[in-house]
């Protein structure tokens, strides 16, 4: 009895192991692609059949992505923007999230309502205003423009009330205020340490939207000294004889960060991006 | 006794200040340009000429976008992205979350497994969309010398037939979302109480029968939210079309052009921000149209949450 259920399980098994198997291949094969034809020049990632191991041209490709693009300015800035916007995010979500949370105020709850719908918000919605907006600031081809408009996301609020509301004790604040405690010591000392597991998760999750961010930049950023990594990219992809070895270099160079973000980081990003749906 | 507060905030101010950086950035950068987006519907207006060349043009712009070949055009591109890049990203991803779920009892390896399915997703579109777009490439790319090795076919011209672009950009948005679901459909799997399959194998229910009777029904809450993010995101696909198509125009016979794409040539290529505005809100309705009919058509029975 207890062999035929093993056997059972076992027939049962293998296949979904083959399955799992070749999808997961299916889904590491194009980075690995990515990586190998980062080694290798235009055309021998061009040959019949294509190489499908690592070459020598990495640094001719380097060079090359050097000479077509303000690589360093473009990876500067994109460190930069995804940084700032990390940082404001983190600030202004934190803040709002334990307002509603903690707080009784006028027009909470439809405030509240009005957050989520944003969420719903379609993204084309806000591209046409969203140029319109920047140009009546002076904005166009400046950086702000793409860290300042996103740093009070529904979704960052969201994430941050429903970890206040288990994660900060009412009678805590209460007692801090009986002690004498300031409303901003309160947030600064008491608040944000509590808030820390879901500041990093916020923080991880908009790192990586800053860094892959391309529908922003596209819009409001003029100058290729300026484009973040993606925008530089695709500029590069847009000319005729595309350099395949150094586009794939650069796009290897986009991808590394997230890589070692999401190896360190990877059961706390999943947690947090499929926050709405667990509850 | 409470210290005498000359530079303190009171508790009744500051929720208000707490949340005064939200209401500012959502008010300047959400609020007002949606209702100016609605303002400009109704007007014809060419950036370049200034403020004062708007001109009040009534239902016109509307009126122009209904008649126009490429609205209905780009909104059919659209539907069928979003349902042949949506649909196998559940049909796949609930048996394969099933097959992780039963495989792999650590919850370690489970999540390394999970991972690997949800790389994609967090990695940048344009770097994965342009590594596509040479793995598609027609005489030297990857894909067709794969095909031609195992099935010998012809070199197919996937980006420069309009019969192939769609499949073509319907698959790397597949692959992108796949993980995504796949660990939400995981997360929803290691809910279900084991009891009800205990009891089930007590009353001889096979496999098939425990997954078509358990799995399936208690599923469903999530394949609802699941296919609604689905939807959504289906119907602003943007970036994979865009970086894949020369110059982002949609490709060949605007084979790939999405409803957001040509949205984005009428202001930026067509300089008519008026017409776009109009499009944007009639997209807009269309939109919250389709969530609504997927609300009705998935949404968990009463009392089955």
């Amino acid at each position: 009895m207890k062999g035929d259920l093993r056997s059972a399980v076992f027939v049962t098994s293998w296949p979904a192991y083959l399955i799992v198997a070749a999808g997961a291949l299916i889904m590491l094969t194009p980075f690995y692609f990515m990586f190998v034809f980062a080694t290798h020049s235009r055309t021998e990632i061009f040959n019949l059949p294509p190489p499908l191991w690592f070459g020598d041209h990495l640094i001719d490709n380097l060079t090359n992505l050097t000479e077509r693009l303000p690589l360093w300015h473009n990876l500067g800035w994109s460190i930069y923007v995804a940084l700032a916007s990390t940082l404001l995010t983190l600030l202004f979500c934190s803040m709002a999230g334990y307002a509603f949370a903690l707080f009784e105020f006028r027009f909470k709850r439809s405030l509240f309502a009005l957050v989520m719908a944003t969420m719903l918000l379609p993204s084309f919605m806000n591209m046409i205003p969203t140029f319109m907006i920047m140009d009546v600031l002076g904005w166009i081809d400046q950086h702000r423009a793409l860290y300042i408009p996103g740093a009070a996301s529904a979704f960052g609020i969201f994430l941050m009330r429903q970890f206040a509301l288990t994660a900060v004790p009412r009678e805590l604040i209460e007692a801090a205020r009986m002690d004498g405690c300031g409303e901003f010591a309160i947030y600064w000392l008491i608040v944000l340490p509590l808030l820390r597991p879901a500041l990093g998760t916020l923080g991880l999750i908009t790192f990586i939207a800053s860094w892959n961010n391309f529908i922003g930049p596209l819009i409001v950023m003029r100058s290729v000294e300026n484009y973040t990594l993606p925008l530089a990219l695709r500029s590069m992809q847009s000319t005729t004889n595309t350099e395949w070895g150094a586009l794939m270099a650069g796009a290897a160079i986009a991808t590394i960060p997230l890589m070692i973000l999401f190896a360190v980081s990877s059961r706390q990003l999943i947690a947090g991006l499929t926050t709405g749906a667990v509850k | 006794m409470r210290l005498p507060a000359t530079f303190r905030i009171s508790p009744r101010w500051a929720p208000y200040i707490l949340i005064s950086p939200f209401l500012v950035l959502f008010g300047v950068f959400s609020v007002f340009p949606l209702l100016f987006s609605f303002y400009l519907a109704f007007h014809s207006w060419e950036p370049t000429g200034g403020l004062q060349a708007m001109e009040y043009v009534g239902v016109a712009n509307f009126a122009f976008a209904l008649q126009d070949e490429w609205f209905w055009k780009a909104l059919g591109n659209t539907a069928w992205l979003a349902l042949a890049s949506g649909l196998p990203q559940h049909l796949v991803g609930i048996p394969l979350a099933v097959f992780i779920h039963l495989s792999f009892k650590r919850l370690r390896v489970r999540d390394s497994v999970a991972g690997i399915y949800f790389l994609p997703f967090i990695t940048s579109t344009v770097a994965i969309t342009i590594l596509f777009s040479s793995l598609y490439s027609t005489d030297y790319g990857l894909i067709n010398a794969v095909l031609h090795t195992l099935f010998g076919t012809e070199n197919i011209d996937w980006l420069g037939k309009p019969v192939y672009v769609k499949p073509t950009i319907a698959f790397i948005v597949f692959w992108r979302y796949l993980g995504f679901n796949v660990v939400l459909y995981l997360a929803a799997l290691q809910a279900i109480p084991k009891d009800l399959y205990e009891a089930a194998e007590m009353d001889g229910a096979g496999r098939w029968h425990q997954f078509w009777c358990i799995t399936l029904p208690s599923l469903r809450p999530m394949i609802f939210f699941g296919v609604t993010l689905s939807v959504i995101g289906g119907l602003q696909l943007f970036e994979e079309p865009f970086i894949l198509t020369d110059k982002g125009r949609g490709g060949p016979d605007q084979a790939g052009m999405t409803s957001a794409i040509y949205l984005y040539r009428m202001a930026f290529d067509f300089n008519d921000f008026g017409g776009a505005s109009a499009m944007s809100w009639l997209l807009f309705i269309i939109v919250a149209l389709m969530t609504w009919l997927t609300n009705r058509a998935f949404r968990p029975h009463k009392g089955s949450v």
